[in-house]
């Protein structure tokens, strides 16, 4: 909306503003305190007193890091398949017009369109009709699957911006296809690719609802976290875990809108 | 960027031709551009419909399957059974239930959403329009266990909430509204005003978003002219902002209601033993071992958004997302 006029806004529409984005930022806020309460066994509110032992305790927890490192590593393949997947995909849908070119966009935004229940649970009945017994694999399978909408809508926005008479003139200057895709193509959208790719790591490192479906008896840090809010163990370690994965995902976010700001469409709109 | 990159090697501006088989499948690629579209559609569209398609196909199948009730094996023969089941009054409730979250969710979210949708989309510039976005951007990008978890904190009988509502002599104001049927319940954590809270917290940004791009679009003076012509803010809002603003509106509703109808980690953690569609599907796929009448289950979901996204296309939401 553009107003030539500026005048202030009515103090009634900025204090509902402000209270709304109070109310979606202060939960998380208060999750960063919690993490230095010296209180074991209760979420008492003020905190009895302020301590870093469970930083301490939390890095000597074997559990802790097995789930964290399952997590990397079935993020870290899963982004790169999505990579692979959603570029290709952008790339075809948005430099040719072909018949079910829609159906082939509905495809690839349905994962993530559909509550994720319906994708943990179909993906689960498929496991077991087809017997293929619950890995690494399996993870990686359903999350790579809703990774690559996140990696096509950045692409597909890049791609839109980027102008074909580039890639024309590329080959008018006696470059090949491969020459063309790498020296004019992907220095164009290189910062789409990375932006999407740090989403689609975010979005992989934090799903707990498709996982708890193909993951079987192994324990991704959200499955872990998942366990502690179920039956608590030790709170303590929930409190400094729950600090560290606000800010693990804070990271990639604040890099892909960075990455992306100068762009009519910045990065991340499409969860 | 391209001359840059050209620049910055020390090599020729014109590289030389690439010969031998690279050269010769570039050549063929131009040749015919539709192998290349082929080849490049081939792997996300295998994989898109042989995981997710297929798996989705799986899952349908199945509900026509039922399951035999002494061994508690799956009979793999076509049956409408199952269906039956789903339609029994303790089911039919959850359902119920579960859409009518949905629905309230949905309603309170837009609430919250539309002022701070309208003050990015019409006030915010600059510094305060890029803290607007990553104000929005980062709630919804933050861990979704985190945030269950921030609300349990906080609703927590000796959490910060109680603490605060003593501090204003206001006790007596949660503990009448835990006392009422249905909302109440021992404590907020366990009762349905909980778990309708933290859908609401969860789901906010993703309504936020399609509402501040539809008000985007809205022109400035066309708010200008309507109070020029004597409106009230009230009939401006009503008849003129509204309108304009309610494909965006709509667009949210369809992941905040989606997300409601399919979500069993929220009612699990903060509300009542009283189930919600996606908790139903989790207990018969999982310890009831019923993977038929799981199946029939999700099939409900996805006949609701079906339906909803209909509606939803009628009124011109999807030009909003």
């Amino acid at each position: 909306m553009r107003s030539d006029g500026s005048q202030p806004a009515p103090l009634g529409l900025k204090v509902a503003a402000a209270c709304g984005l109070l109310f979606l930022h202060l939960p998380i806020l208060l999750i960063f305190i919690y993490a230095f309460t010296t209180e074991e066994k209760s979420f008492v509110w003020p905190p009895p007193g302020l301590t870093t032992q469970w930083f301490a305790v939390t890095w000597n927890r074997p559990d802790v890091w097995q789930a964290l490192s399952l997590s990397v590593r079935v993020a870290a393949i899963s982004t790169a398949v999505a990579l692979v997947l959603g570029t290709l995909c952008a790339a075809a849908v948005s430099r040719t017009r072909f018949f079910g070119r829609e159906t082939i966009s509905l495809l690839v935004i349905l994962p993530i369109a559909l509550p994720g229940i319906i994708t943990g649970i179909a993906l689960r009945s498929a496991f077991s009709l087809a017997e293929i017994p619950f890995s690494f694999w399996t993870i990686v399978l359903g999350h790579a699957t809703f990774c690559v909408v996140v990696v096509y809508n950045n692409a597909v926005a890049r791609f839109r911006r980027t102008s074909g008479s580039m890639i024309e003139a590329s080959m008018d200057l006696g470059a090949d296809g491969f020459q063309t895709f790498r020296h004019v193509v992907l220095p164009n959208i290189a910062t789409a690719l990375l932006a999407g790719g740090m989403l689609a790591f975010a979005l992989s490192f934090d799903e707990v609802i498709v996982t708890t479906f193909t993951a079987g008896q192994q324990q991704t840090l959200p499955i872990w976290m998942l366990e502690e809010l179920i039956r608590p163990r030790q709170r303590p370690v929930t409190n400094v875990v729950a600090m560290v994965v606000v800010l693990v995902t804070l990271l990639p976010i604040l890099a892909a809108y960075y990455l992306t700001r100068d762009g009519d469409q910045i990065a991340g709109s499409g969860k | 960027m391209t001359i840059a990159v050209l620049n910055s090697n020390p090599a020729p501006a014109i590289l030389p031709g690439s010969g031998g088989m690279r050269g010769a499948l570039s050549d063929v690629f131009w040749r015919k551009p539709k192998l290349l579209l082929l080849l490049m559609l081939l792997p996300p569209v295998l994989w898109l419909g042989i995981v997710y398609i297929g798996s989705l196909f799986a899952l349908l199948l199945q509900s026509f399957f039922s399951i035999d009730e002494f061994s508690g094996l799956i009979n793999r023969e076509f049956t409408l059974k199952t269906y039956g089941d789903l339609l029994q009054a303790a089911n039919l409730d959850i359902i119920l239930r579960t859409v009518t979250m949905a629905a309230l969710v949905t309603l309170a979210s837009a609430v919250i959403a539309f002022p701070i949708a309208y003050y990015a989309a019409r006030y915010a510039r600059g510094r305060w329009k890029a803290l607007f976005y990553l104000g929005i951007m980062l709630p919804l990008w933050s861990s979704y266990l985190v945030k269950i978890y921030a609300w349990k904190l906080i609703l927590a009988k000796e959490g910060i909430l109680t603490w605060l509502l003593a501090k204003l002599h206001l006790l007596w104001l949660v503990d009448g509204w835990l006392l009422l049927p249905i909302v109440g319940g021992n404590s907020l954590s366990v009762s349905s005003t909980g778990t309708f809270i933290v859908f609401v917290y969860v789901w906010l940004p993703f309504m936020i978003l399609p509402v501040q791009a539809a008000l985007e679009r809205v022109p400035g003076n066309l708010v200008e002219a309507s109070s020029d012509l004597g409106a009230s803010p009230g009939q401006t809002f009503r008849n003129v902002l509204f309108p304009l603003a309610l494909p965006g509106i709509v667009a949210g509703s369809i992941f905040t209601f989606s997300l409601t109808l399919g979500d069993y980690i929220i009612p699990q953690i903060i509300g009542t033993s009283r189930l919600f569609i996606g908790q139903a599907v989790y207990s018969q796929q999982g310890t009831a071992g019923n993977i038929p009448l799981a199946a029939a289950f999700t099939v409900v979901p996805i006949v609701i958004m079906g339906f909803y996204l209909w509606g939803a296309k009628r009124m011109g939401a999807f030009d909003a997302l």
